[in-house]
């Protein structure tokens, strides 16, 4: 039955990317820009449901790791100008020591605690980028000399490809031993020991793996936009706007995650129109959408197979 | 087979602030044995397990396991080392099958393995054929019967081969049934040759089963022996039973509201999903009357309380003076003069004294709430002293006696008090009593008291229920507690 049923969201999957791939071919450029940007959020947004879907862990800063991924590859190039590889490889290992150092302080204490921790790094990377403003480029943004392309369909089908590799690592992972054992860690951690397993190593790993592909899809959305920004990569209503993404998607399934990116951008960008009450309606959609239907999206889609 | 034993605790010692959870616990399990380590609620019994299994650490003494030293150690270390754990409340894979369930507990703790061993697979079986799984290893653990979800623990908790096994209250919330088909696997647990340690309330639910006794009570060991030997045991009976007693009980056609009495409840029925706590209870107070409720933990004596207090939903009527309370919020039954001293206490630890006791006399004009305080004051001198200081930091005696003269400046026409002494030493005991006595004697207040402490719920009552897996089994006066329901209660 879960199989089955496994098999069958897998089907549909690589329908979706197959058709997005081609999509190219139908749009405008314009179009094709947002869906670059839905994709890496996608990314943020899976990374962020492994921490808090499977560990357990509700991180309020995943855009500490963004930022710093995000930050440290624009310096870089903006520095040295480095051949491109190396300065996201640079991104993506300063957000796991960045994750890391984070990290391990934080899993020491429990409950809402952990949150509060990610929420001040968040806010302590954002004063620092402000304050250091001849490395950062502080509150006007930094823009870096490189891009991966000026080609639109060529930035958009890096980022689908991207997208679907995480989403293919993310998601196998989920339902591999490790994903088990973190699920277990998140929902009873007291038995989880009991049975032999080291929890906080666990939720130590999935903050890596969460900071790998958060850093990595930051580093590679700066070298699509040419410019880094508190505001873009950074604020904390970038990381409410994850957060929502992932819960709204439909929170433990990690493919979710990408549904829910996708609805928020491209419903922002439909009621643009309306201004500043766009978001409003979009985050109160958001709020309707995870008092009623708590499963999200993807519990919606998959529930009468989890409820025969 | 060896005459050492398999898990060997001397001198075992945890201090939780001031109070002293476990001291000085020494006690040992060979292997093909079956020890049940049974107290009171409050005795500490459950925080030798979790000491034991590395959940807790302990302040002081040894754990050894198969030889080796684990106290300190983490519990996923001392999981290795050969002990397992089978966790009277426990939160399964919701979103997984009781298959993928028990595969979880027999995954090795690494992080490279990306792809689960074929083999375990038929292991999965194999255990799930032993406890009796094999055909629901494809359900969800949302959809099986309470007794299926307990088997799934065991299942779990023996996947790794332990060594020694210790099980928290084995038969809590299983039918008579169920309780024999879990007996048999926890026999089959001593015949592979396992050291088992079944923690429960009282001798009788284990006596069965098990070829030692160790009782505790407030931390300390006070017998041990064959269950036999136990029940017979003389400290054991004073802390289940209480000593020679006096009891002063004002016979029932003193109260002059025979006809309606001031509350009723009527074939009350409670069920947490699966699990039944209350059935067809069914119990009588009159005005001014102290009438106690025993019954060891987990025989639903908070549920009852609950249900009066309107803080869970339940099937039967409960009047008070022959009005349903049904649909009456909890709030407005309270403000109504129902108090309810709940087991946890819930005192504003952060706040003071003082502070804990002018919001339970919000309501009150201000004049006879500063009459109340000093009545209250007058019942319980050490709070006076106390005034100024955060709830959170007094002693557990204290915090009870706060609790209660918080209920009390509601000034409710019935208070009901859970639990008052759970954890309690018996010099702090002997002052709640007082206490209470004196609120027999001075005022027009009606009391219902649960307790599993009989020594201090037969002094003070007028009539007392007896309370046993949900269901009252005995009501009568206290004098013939002792003759008529004693036994059943070790």
């Amino acid at each position: 039955m879960l199989r089955s049923a496994t098999l069958r969201v897998l089907l549909v999957t690589l329908g979706l990317i197959a058709l997005a791939a081609l999509l190219p071919f139908f749009v405008s450029g314009y179009i094709l820009g947002l869906l670059t940007i839905a994709c890496y959020f996608g990314v943020f947004a899976m990374a962020w449901d492994l921490l808090f879907g499977f560990a357990g862990e509700v991180n309020f800063g995943p855009t500490f790791l963004i930022g710093v991924g995000a930050y440290t590859a624009g310096i870089l190039d903006n520095l040295y100008q480095p051949p491109i590889w190396l300065c996201i490889l640079a991104g993506t290992l300063a957000a796991v020591t960045g994750g890391v150092v984070l990290a391990l302080p934080a899993l020491r204490v429990r409950g809402p605690y952990f949150g509060l921790t990610t929420l001040v790094a968040v806010l302590m990377l954002q004063n620092f980028i402000v304050v250091d403003a001849s490395l950062t480029g502080g509150e006007i943004g930094l823009t870096v000399p490189d891009v991966i392309s000026a080609s639109d369909a060529v930035n958009y089908e890096i980022a689908l490809w991207f997208m679907a590799a995480s989403a293919a690592i993310l998601f196998s992972l989920s339902r591999s031993p490790v994903g088990l054992i973190l699920q277990a860690s998140g929902q009873d951690p007291v038995q989880a020991g009991a049975l032999g397993f080291n929890v906080t190593k666990h939720k130590l790993v999935a903050f890596i793996i969460s900071a790998i592909f958060s850093g990595l899809a930051g580093a590679l959305m700066v070298f699509y936009l040419g410019s880094a920004s508190v505001g873009t990569f950074v604020d904390v209503t970038v990381g409410v706007q994850i957060i929502i993404a992932a819960v709204l998607g439909g929170r433990r399934t990690i493919l979710g995650a990408v549904l829910g990116a996708v609805f928020l951008i491209a419903a922002s960008e439909a009621l643009r129109p309306l201004g500043d009450l766009s978001n409003f309606i979009v985050f109160a959609i958001a709020l309707v959408v995870v008092l009623i239907f708590p499963g999200g999206f993807f519990g919606l889609l998959t529930r009468t197979r989890e409820n025969p | 087979m060896s005459d050492a034993p398999l898990l060997d605790v001397r001198g075992l010692t945890k201090r939780y602030g001031g109070l002293t959870a476990v001291k000085d616990m020494s006690l040992h399990v060979r292997a093909g044995e079956i020890l049940g380590l049974i107290g009171p609620n409050g005795s500490g019994k459950s925080t030798v397990m979790k000491l034991i299994m590395g959940i807790e650490r302990p302040d002081a003494g040894s754990v050894r396991i198969n030889g080796l030293e684990v106290a300190g150690q983490p519990a996923h270390r001392v999981a290795r080392m050969g002990a397992g754990i089978v966790f009277q409340h426990s939160r399964p894979l919701h979103r997984q099958t009781v298959a993928e369930n028990i595969k979880l507990a027999l995954l090795p703790d690494k992080l490279t393995r990306l792809f689960a061993d074929p083999k375990l697979d038929a292991n999965v079986r194999a255990i799930a054929e032993r406890v009796g799984l094999a055909a629901v290893l494809d359900r969800r653990p949302a959809t099986l019967p309470f007794a299926d979800l307990r088997k799934m623990e065991i299942a779990k908790a023996i996947a790794r081969d332990p060594r020694v096994v210790l099980i928290d209250e084995p038969f809590a919330g299983l039918t008579s049934a169920e309780t024999a088909a879990f007996s048999d696997l926890i026999g089959e647990l001593r015949r592979d040759g396992r050291a088992v340690l079944l923690v429960d309330h009282n001798v009788k639910s284990v006596a069965r089963l098990v070829d030692r006794v160790v009782a505790m009570y407030v931390g300390e060991r006070i017998a041990e022996g064959t269950a036999e030997e136990v029940m017979r045991d003389e400290t054991v009976r004073r802390v289940y039973l209480g000593g020679a007693m006096t009891t002063a009980a004002r016979p029932e056609s003193a109260f002059r509201d025979a006809a309606t009495p001031f509350l009723a409840v009527e074939n009350l029925s409670v069920h947490y999903g699966k699990a039944q706590a209350l059935e067809n209870v069914s119990l009588h107070v009159h005005a001014g009357e102290f009438v106690s409720v025993v019954g060891l933990n987990g025989a639903g004596k908070t549920t009852l309380f609950n249900a009066i207090s309107g803080l869970v939903p339940y099937a039967g009527e409960i009047r008070r003076e022959g009005a349903p309370l049904r649909g009456k919020s909890a709030a407005a039954i309270a403000r109504g003069g129902i108090v309810q001293c709940p087991e946890g206490r819930e005192l504003f630890v952060d706040m003071t004294v003082r502070e804990n006791l002018d919001l339970g006399g919000q309501h009150l004009p201000t004049a006879e709430a500063q009459a109340q305080i000093a009545w209250l004051f007058d019942l319980f001198p050490i709070l006076r002293e106390r005034q100024k200081q955060n709830a959170g930091t007094l002693s557990g005696g204290e915090q009870q006696m706060l609790t209660i003269a918080r209920a009390l400046m509601m000034k409710p026409a019935l208070l009901i008090l859970d639990e008052p002494t759970l954890g309690l030493a018996p010099v702090i005991l002997e002052q709640i009593s007082k206490a209470l006595e004196r609120l027999r004697q001075t005022t027009p207040i009606t009391v219902l008291l649960g307790e599993q402490n009989v020594t201090f719920a037969l002094p003070h009552a007028d009539r007392v229920y007896v309370l046993e897996h949900a269901r009252i089994v005995w009501e009568g006066d206290p004098a013939r507690f002792a003759a008529e329901a004693g036994t059943g209660y070790l």
